[in-house]
């Protein structure tokens, strides 16, 4: 489904990532771990289609098609999705009109017609149980004032109703209290399916207990320098990234 | 320069003879005291504190011949009903070039609740009220507004009776048909309304064809005790309009006034809207709103005169500058000595959505009094990258996603609107604009 290349990006003047190689297919669970600032987000933003980002390098291929030269819109109707770290506040905005735009607009490419206004309402409170989202966030201003683990639920609630075909889920764990973990992560599991893939980025072992990955890679220094099974994780956890570091240093 | 000075004199000179039969009526002497007023000014130049960047007289130096005077327009009954917008049911009038359609307006109110009489007949008529209002309250420090009244024969004249809540909006259409030669005109509209009355006015200016015109409009508004009034401008010109719009009101004690100003196209557009609070406890809004393209300039000038205790004013104007478009906004805010108890609050707004596109923005506040709360911010921006990844990274389109962001940007002043058919009109207005 997805091949990235030795990919290579930058913002300014800052090399972020330095050669990325990564193949995901259909039915798969990948987990991204690594210390902070060591490139996750920049990837997964590169992979959105964020134009901050300056590709110096590599290619990125999704169902065959090249990912770098699709806008993010075309992405995102492609069936990419990203559930960002950090979801912008957007005042003015509900959540139910922008949703429904986007499905209308992600509907259309698919050449399905636009639903109607009943048809819509049902999707969403259908989607809506699986997140065990509350009703009255909807009619807010996108993520306006929303507490940290409602914006991160409100990211696998549009997830849910997009329907994609690759998610990368960016750290959705942090900022969600333990039951949270567990009922997003139950959507995350619900969602899945043979056709499609999910992509974690986080830096617990706690959500991988959950959402039970079939490789864990570590990103460092904007590199994957390491990749395993799921028992990569664990290591992780009772270890830290000081004996990776090291491994590296060894070896260059 | 002093040709067109010495232009418009002559056309003040020629159009007082006109004024047969009114010579030395209240009205006359208040025409003669600001043609007199105009000499004096002379039209704002270079140096022209108020008009520091707004350069309207030598554009209208170069484009316009304002000796001319508009004729009336030949437009069909259907080719002015295209002006129409859905609206529910209103008083509606018409104007053409400042003539009165008659034909085409409808007054549903009783005459018990509204009386409307169009100025030009009031003038030949005598008619006491127009007569001992006109001119009155116009602050003619505006060489604009001066020259309204002196050269003004044309408009309309409202009078809400006391103790009533108008059954109906009034909706005044003010149209510019270009296809006569240049129309230069100067309406003027009185609206009197009485203690403890509501009234919604509503008023749209549109053009007819591509040629150029100016149209110097002026409007006094008195609001008389505990009166309650929504005032709206929708304004639509052409490309190619240059337009001054003075509007005065005046509020008396325990009243409310809402102003709504919407531009969306011109050439030159200058609003001067000055409110005076001449008695207690009074409460005024100012929304604003303007989407802009093109060479479209449009100057916002706002005064609102706290002169006596306990009053509350708000204002929020917000832009939107698209292409080489520019865009003046200077609001005053007065607070007399005896205001105290004053709360007035100011906020204006900006997105620029090209390089090219400017926007100058002055908030003054003048305080003589203690104990009074004031508050005023102004803030000029782009769109925001973060939101507009956010909308498209869940596959909307470019245009659609800075279609959504920018009328999220709006409603801060729509969601003001009171009445349902405006609010719909400006959202369809701006959704046409923002989408095209
Ligand atoms: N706009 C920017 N300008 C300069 N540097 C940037 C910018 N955005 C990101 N970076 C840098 O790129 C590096 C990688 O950032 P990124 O957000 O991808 O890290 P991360 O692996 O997601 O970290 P975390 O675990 O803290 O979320 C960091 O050093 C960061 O400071
Ligand atoms: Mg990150």
């Amino acid at each position: 489904m997805l091949k990235v290349k030795n990919l290579c990006a930058k913002i300014e003047d800052n090399e972020i990532l330095k050669g990325i190689n990564l193949e995901v297919k259909a039915g798969e669970v990948h987990a991204i771990m690594g210390p902070n600032g060591s490139g996750k987000s920049t990837l997964a933003s590169v992979l959105a289609g964020k134009e901050d980002f300056e590709v110096t390098g590599g290619s990125v291929e999704y169902l065959g098609k090249d990912l770098l030269d699709m806008a993010p819109e075309e992405r995102a109707r492609e069936g990419v999705f990203l559930a960002f770290q950090y979801p912008v506040e957007i005042p003015g905005v509900t959540t139910t009109n922008f949703l429904k735009t986007a499905l209308n607009q992600i509907r259309e490419h698919r050449g399905e017609s636009p639903l109607d206004a009943v048809s819509f309402l049902k999707t969403i409170k259908e989607k809506m149980s699986l997140v065990e989202m509350d009703q009255s966030l909807l009619n807010r201003s996108l993520n306006e004032g929303f507490s940290g683990g409602e914006k991160k639920r409100n990211e696998i609630f549009q997830m849910a109703v997009l329907e994609p075909k690759l998610s990368i889920l960016d750290e959705t764990d942090s900022g969600l209290d333990i039951d949270a973990l567990r009922i997003v992560a139950n959507g995350v599991n619900k969602l899945k399916s043979k056709d499609n893939a999910t992509v974690v980025v986080t830096h617990y072992q706690r959500l991988l207990e959950y959402i039970v990955p079939d490789f864990v890679h570590v990103l460092y220094n904007g590199r994957i320098v390491k990749s395993g099974d799921k028992s990569l994780a664990l290591e992780l956890e009772s270890k830290g990234y000081d004996w990776i570091k090291e491994e590296i240093g060894s070896i260059a | 320069m002093s040709d067109i000075k010495e232009t418009l004199l002559n056309k003040y000179t020629e159009f007082e003879k006109s004024l047969n039969g009114q010579t030395g009526s209240p009205s006359h002497l208040a025409r003669k005291a600001a043609i007199e007023k105009f000499e004096v000014l002379g039209l704002p130049g270079p140096k022209t504190e108020e008009y520091k960047y707004t350069h309207l007289t030598r554009l209208l130096g170069k484009e316009i011949d304002l000796g001319l005077t508009a004729q009336e327009s030949k437009l069909s009954r259907e080719e002015i009903e295209k002006f129409h917008f859905p609206h529910d049911e209103a008083n509606v009038l018409y104007f053409v070039n400042g003539y009165y359609k008659s034909e085409l307006s409808r007054i549903l109110s009783p005459e018990s609740e509204l009386k409307i009489s169009d100025l030009h007949s009031a003038f030949k008529n005598h008619e006491e009220d127009v007569q001992e209002i006109y001119g009155k309250y116009l602050n003619h420090e505006d060489s604009f507004a001066a020259l309204n009244t002196a050269l003004s024969n044309q408009g309309v004249f409202i009078n809400v009776e006391k103790n009533k809540v108008l059954s109906h909006p009034i909706i005044i259409y003010s149209i510019t048909d270009t296809s006569v030669d240049t129309p230069v005109y100067y309406p003027r509209n009185i609206f009197q309304i009485g203690k403890n009355s509501q009234a919604k006015i509503i008023e749209t200016f549109q053009t007819h064809g591509n040629g150029k015109s100016f149209i110097n409009h002026a409007s006094e508004i008195i609001v008389s005790e505990s009166a309650n009034v929504e005032y709206y401008k929708i304004q639509e010109d052409s490309e190619e309009t240059f337009r001054v719009d003075n509007t005065q009101v005046i509020q008396y004690r325990d009243s409310v006034f809402n102003a709504y100003a919407f531009t969306f196209n011109g050439r030159i557009i200058r609003n001067n809207l000055n409110i005076r609070l001449v008695d207690e406890h009074c409460e005024s809004h100012m929304f604003g709103l303007y989407l802009l393209k093109g060479k479209t300039h449009v100057d916002n000038h706002t005064v609102v005169d706290h002169e006596k205790a306990d009053s509350f004013s708000n204002e929020i104007y917000k832009g939107i500058l698209d292409e080489k478009s520019t865009g003046v906004f200077n609001g005053k805010i007065y607070v007399r000595p005896h205001a105290q108890k004053t709360n007035a609050f100011q906020s204006n707004k900006n997105i620029l959505l090209t390089d090219e596109a400017t926007i100058n923005t002055k908030p003054q506040l003048e305080i003589w009094a203690n104990d009074v709360k004031c508050s005023h911010g102004c803030t000029t921006g782009q769109l925001d990258e973060e939101q507009m990844f956010y909308l498209r990274a869940r596959g909307i389109s470019k245009e659609n996603a800075r279609a959504i962001l920018l009328t999220a940007f709006a409603e801060d002043v729509l969601e003001n609107i009171k009445i349902d058919f405006i609010h719909e009109h400006l959202h369809d207005l701006i959704y046409r604009r923002l989408n095209n």
